[in-house]
């Protein structure tokens, strides 16, 4: 083609947002390296990240896993990238970009600087604790102000809005969010969509005003600022949030003299070329035929364009689909083409309401009813991807598009991954098509990483990843190829395949199930070894369904270390003991021998964050004395090793508590007793509060019970730890035995069904359709399966034993609790030191 | 550190196969530590026990070089791509029981010893 240059020529990139690095990796990818010398100027001190995922700052990720790329990537490929130095002028009378460091000298310019929130203009939004939403250090000054703060605001009702409103929620704060318009969203939604997602929304406890234009902040009396609107009505809040739309970032280019839109924006042409044939602009900073395009895959679409303008290439940008995708404070809400169907002349309409289930969707069709200009859906997105489809390939609709639209069990067509044409979009951020991934299949990909690797597809805003998914294992499965589900190289099954292979086939043992199911290292006299992944997936799955003895000789080989010792253990070999303190509570004859114990054995002691007692510190060889002990005394294991039930955590409830409405100690007791034992995928943990104070936190627990004037309101799926995760209200008003039949079933169903290693709140994500299909299998048995999980239950309960009972009784069992197999000596290299009066490893 | 020398020469000639437990000390599919007095010292040994395979015993160190705690023994056993492995029950990497080596890190290697039964007594090298 073209002979490269003799120099490189000296191509800036202003801003290091998403669009700016997706313009990078253009470079590197299609060797434009060769021709450019480039140099990055970012504002921000990080390096780009992924300001798609922003929220996910506040739920656990941290700034360096939603980094875009790394330094040693630019470094790499010779890209010079500065951060933490902004671009204030471009000199175009002599080409050179200005910084505070000095002047650099340009023979092309990309602009990308995106764009900034708007705050509107009113009196004292300038005050302390008013911020925006849009960048990693937004964040950390929203956090901080948080901590000081009770209740929260966002002035906007847009979908940015929204997702700063969930965050606030997070931060724990009482949260409003203030629009100026009649409705939320009001640019993808219509009045009864709008109308759906407040009643979702406000259900959520998140107050939602509309129609409110605030005229002034000033101090407040109860909190920090006072909002006071037009109809002089007002609202106290410590917080504020402005996410009232955004503006693009375009002064640089205002003040050296480029066409500006006249509601700004740097208006380029098909090839992202502004006025100045020198300098393009990609992304949310420019205005393309009088539109600005706020999400990022249309920014993607720009930055290949401009790379092709940049090398002479063929692609031009022509504009792009605003379809959006969205869950918000948990609720779907989709949007595809003519949404309000107010661009087509002649449009017809089909629309769904259920005001029970609160969900809306609406079909825009041709006049002739037979192609998809648009579509809305309020409450359930798992329409939007075949409708998506149907829109983007202009594919004819069926015959009753309103199939489309209907419950699913009206039997809707679906849209199978084979019936997209080659050319149907999978990804719209990578623009990846159907044919793109068909290429990297038969281009050798066997697996969903090595497809995402070759296209790309994915890496944006993820919003594809459940249809790439079908495609790639359609596609795989039609080449002959199987799609791998398996757990680990002994097994080709899922867990809960060989779940219903253990319980169909009845199967006891490990080996059996290998010799029959597996392959791996065997011989003619001995089944395979298995590994340390199938092995303790396996020993969980016997245990759920048949409930013998962990320690007995043909499961001892399969368990963690953890359930072959019946102990935790610690970083120095040691373990800890934790007996079972039944709902927390505990008679003071059981505190003094704890106490004992410990001392005998010079253990230290804890109180945990599941209400019961830790020692730590116990050498292997003492494990089963201190056990004899702890039994004599009356307690037994508290399975805080196992995959299993932890702890019922309850609080005291109205036994002792004024407010207390039902004795939610004697309950979780109860509870604790019934499941205790039960293996499962994962670890369980309970809450019971006696009254809606809930201060038993039961709705941060797999399972949370909390107590009403009629009885118990049942709470699941809920989860601390890594991923917190609200429980969800899934029965009300139970008697006791409705309490134990539902928990029956919902714990069997959740046994059977996940994934290793799945705790309930992930488990529950997963699941298809969601908590309603939970509702229909446990609560209506949909599947006609409840019996079978309550028996199931009662058989885990009815063989319920204490391992260590069990195992203390058994001399052979105790064989391997010596230090050494022909020494008594304890291990020598264990050593403690002494701290605030107790042992801790040295 | 030349008598040192000369003395690990000297022992080196006489090694011996030492009797640790029985048979039935053992746990089948798993492991058992064992104290193990060698030229250069003690050593805490896992012995592992495969009843069936093609090889049934072995004895690998019991020290674990990544938590530094005398753990081994207490893993589970299993194979990866054929090689009988023992998965560390702290931080789980897989050594091959074979020659000690580390799946995870080809910089590490667990010392091992030969092991065999004579008749129902379990007897290393050392
Ligand atoms: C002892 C204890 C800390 C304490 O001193 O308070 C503890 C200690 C351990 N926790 Fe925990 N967790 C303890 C309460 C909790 C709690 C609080 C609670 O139960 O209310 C949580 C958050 C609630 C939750 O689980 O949703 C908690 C969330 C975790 C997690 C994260 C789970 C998740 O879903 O994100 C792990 C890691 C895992 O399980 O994969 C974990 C794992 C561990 C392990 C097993 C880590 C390990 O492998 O060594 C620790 C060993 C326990 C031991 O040696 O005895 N621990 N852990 C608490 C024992 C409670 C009990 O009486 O049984
Ligand atoms: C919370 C949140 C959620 C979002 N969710 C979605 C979503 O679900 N789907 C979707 O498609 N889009 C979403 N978006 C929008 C998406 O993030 C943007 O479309 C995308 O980031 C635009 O990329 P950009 O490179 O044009 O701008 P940006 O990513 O904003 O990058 C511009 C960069 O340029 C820097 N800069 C500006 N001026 C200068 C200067 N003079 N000198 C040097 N550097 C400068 C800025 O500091 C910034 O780092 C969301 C945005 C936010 C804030
Ligand atoms: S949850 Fe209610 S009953 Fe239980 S301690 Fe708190 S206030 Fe009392
Ligand atoms: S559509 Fe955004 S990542 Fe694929």
């Amino acid at each position: 083609m073209t002979t490269p240059a003799p120099t490189k020529q000296r191509l800036i990139i202003i801003g290091n947002g998403m669009v700016g690095h997706h313009l990078v990796e253009q470079l590197v990818e299609q060797g434009a390296l060769d021709r450019y010398q480039v140099t990055v100027f970012g504002e921000e001190r990080h390096l780009a990240y992924d300001r798609v995922h922003l929220s996910e700052y506040f739920s656990g990720r941290d700034a360096d896993s939603l980094a875009l790329s790394t330094a040693d990537y630019y470094a790499e490929h010779g890209i010079e990238l500065r951060l933490n130095e902004a671009v204030f002028a471009l000199d175009r009378e002599v080409n050179e970009v200005v910084t505070d460091q000095g002047r650099t000298p340009y023979d092309r310019v990309v602009l990308a600087t995106g764009s900034y929130p708007f705050v509107p203009p009113i009196p004292g939004n300038d005050r302390d604790g008013c911020l925006v939403y849009r960048t990693l250090e937004d964040l950390d000054a929203i956090r901080a102000a948080a901590e000081q703060a009770n209740t929260g605001v966002v002035v906007g009702g847009g979908l940015l809005g929204l997702e700063a409103a969930n965050a606030l929620r997070g931060l724990n704060l009482d949260t409003a969010v203030v629009e100026f318009a009649p409705r939320l969203m009001p640019m993808q939604v219509d009045t009864e969509g709008g109308e759906l997602l407040r009643e979702k929304i406000e259900s959520l406890g998140v107050q939602v005003l509309t129609e409110r234009a605030t005229q002034r902040i000033e101090d407040g009396d109860n909190a920090r600022h006072r909002m006071v609107f037009q109809d002089d009505k007002i609202l106290e809040t410590d917080l504020i949030v402005f996410s009232a739309g955004i503006r693009p970032r375009d002064e640089l280019a205002r003040d050296c003299g480029l066409e500006i839109g006249e509601r700004g924006g740097v208006v380029i042409d098909d090839q992202c070329l502004t006025s100045d044939p020198q300098i393009l602009a990609v992304g949310e900073v420019a205005l393309w035929q009088q539109s600005i395009f706020g999400l990022v895959a249309p920014g993607y679409q720009m930055a290949k364009a401009a790379l092709a303008t940049l090398i002479e290439g063929e692609t031009r940008f022509k504009g792009a689909d605003m379809s959006t995708k969205l869950k918000l404070l948990g609720v779907d809400v989709g949007s595809i083409g003519d949404a309000h169907g107010n661009q087509n002349p002649g449009a017809r309409m089909f629309r769904y309401l259920d005001q029970i289930k609160q969900e809306y969707r609406k079909l825009v069709v041709s006049s002739d009813g037979k192609k998809l200009l648009g579509a809305m859906l309020v409450g359930d997105n798992s329409y939007f991807d075949t409708l998506m489809q149907y829109y983007d390939n202009g594919l004819e609709l069926p015959e009753d598009p309103a199939s489309l639209i209907l419950p699913s069990s009206e039997g809707a067509p679906a849209l199978g991954p084979d019936a997209l044409p080659e050319t149907a979009t999978i990804c719209s951020c990578h623009n990846v098509t159907k044919g793109d991934i068909c290429a990297s299949i038969d281009a050798g990909a066997v697996d969903l990483a090595t497809v995402k690797g070759d296209t790309k597809a994915s890496s944006g805003c993820g919003g594809c990843a459940a249809l790439l998914k079908s495609v790639v294992d359609h596609e795989l499965t039609a080449r002959g190829v199987e799609v791998d589900q398996s757990i680990c190289e002994h097994f080709a099954h899922t867990r809960q395949e060989l779940y219903d292979i253990v319980r169909v086939e009845s199967i006891k043992t490990f080996g059996e199930l290998i010799e029959k199911h597996g392959h791996g290292l065997g011989s003619s006299s001995a089944p395979g070894l298995g590994c340390d992944i199938c092995k303790p997936a396996v020993a969980s799955i016997l245990a759920s369904c048949f409930n013998e003895p962990i320690t007995d000789a043909a499961h001892v080989p399969l368990q963690d270390t953890n359930d072959t010792f019946m102990a935790n253990m610690q970083k120095n070999g040691t373990y800890s003991v934790v007996p079972r303190i039944a709902g927390g509570e505990i008679t003071p004859d059981k505190l003094v021998v704890l106490g004992q114990v410990a001392q005998k054995y010079d253990l230290y002691t804890k109180v945990t964050g599941g209400q019961r007692i830790d020692l730590f510190g116990a050498r292997l060889e003492d494990l089963p004395d201190i056990w004899g002990e702890l039994i004599e005394a009356g307690f037994e294991t508290g399975h805080a090793y196992g995959k299993s039930l932890r702890t019922v955590k309850s609080c005291v409830g109205s036994t002792w508590c004024r407010y207390g409405v039902q004795d939610s100690v004697g309950m979780a007791i109860q509870l604790e007793n019934r499941y205790k034992g039960l293996r499962a995928p994962h670890k369980i943990k309970f809450g019971v509060s006696g009254c809606t104070r809930e201060c038993a936190e039961a709705q941060s627990k797999d399972i949370g019970v909390i107590a009403t004037e009629h009885g118990w309101n049942l709470y699941v799926c809920g989860n601390g730890g890594m991923r917190p995760r609200h429980a969800e209200l899934f029965a009300t008003d139970l008697d006791d035995e409705k309490l134990y039949r539902t928990i029956d079933r919902f714990l069997m169903f959740y046994v059977r069904t996940a994934d290793r290693l799945q705790r309930t709140s992930v488990w529950r994500e997963n699941l298809e359709g969601g908590l309603d299909y939970l509702k229909e299998v446990i609560l209506d048995d949909s599947l006609g399966l409840g019996d079978e999980l309550e028996r199931q239950m009662q058989t885990v309960i009815d063989n319920y034993q204490c391992e260590w009972a069990d195992a203390i009784s058994d001399p052979e069992k105790l064989k391997r609790f010596r230090s050494f197999v022909n020494d008594a000596r304890p291990d020598p290299d264990i050593i403690m030191t002494s701290e605030r009066g107790q042992l801790r490893p040295a | 550190m030349n008598t040192a020398t000369a003395l690990k020469d000297e022992a080196h000639t006489d090694v011996t196969w030492q009797t640790i437990c029985t048979k039935a000390d053992l746990v089948a599919f798993s492991g058992v530590a064992a104290w193990l007095e060698t030229a250069e010292g003690p050593a805490q040994v896992a012995i592992f026990y495969l009843p069936g395979h093609a090889r049934e015993l072995y004895a690998i160190d019991h020290h674990d070089p990544f938590s530094d705690a005398n753990v081994i023994a207490r893993g589970i056993v299993g194979d990866i791509k054929g090689d009988a492995v023992v998965a560390s029950p702290i931080y789980k990497q897989h050594f091959r029981l074979e020659d000690g080596s580390c799946v995870e890190d080809e910089g590490v290697t667990l010392r091992t010893w030969p092991a065999r039964f004579d008749g129902e007594r379990v007897v290393i090298e050392a």
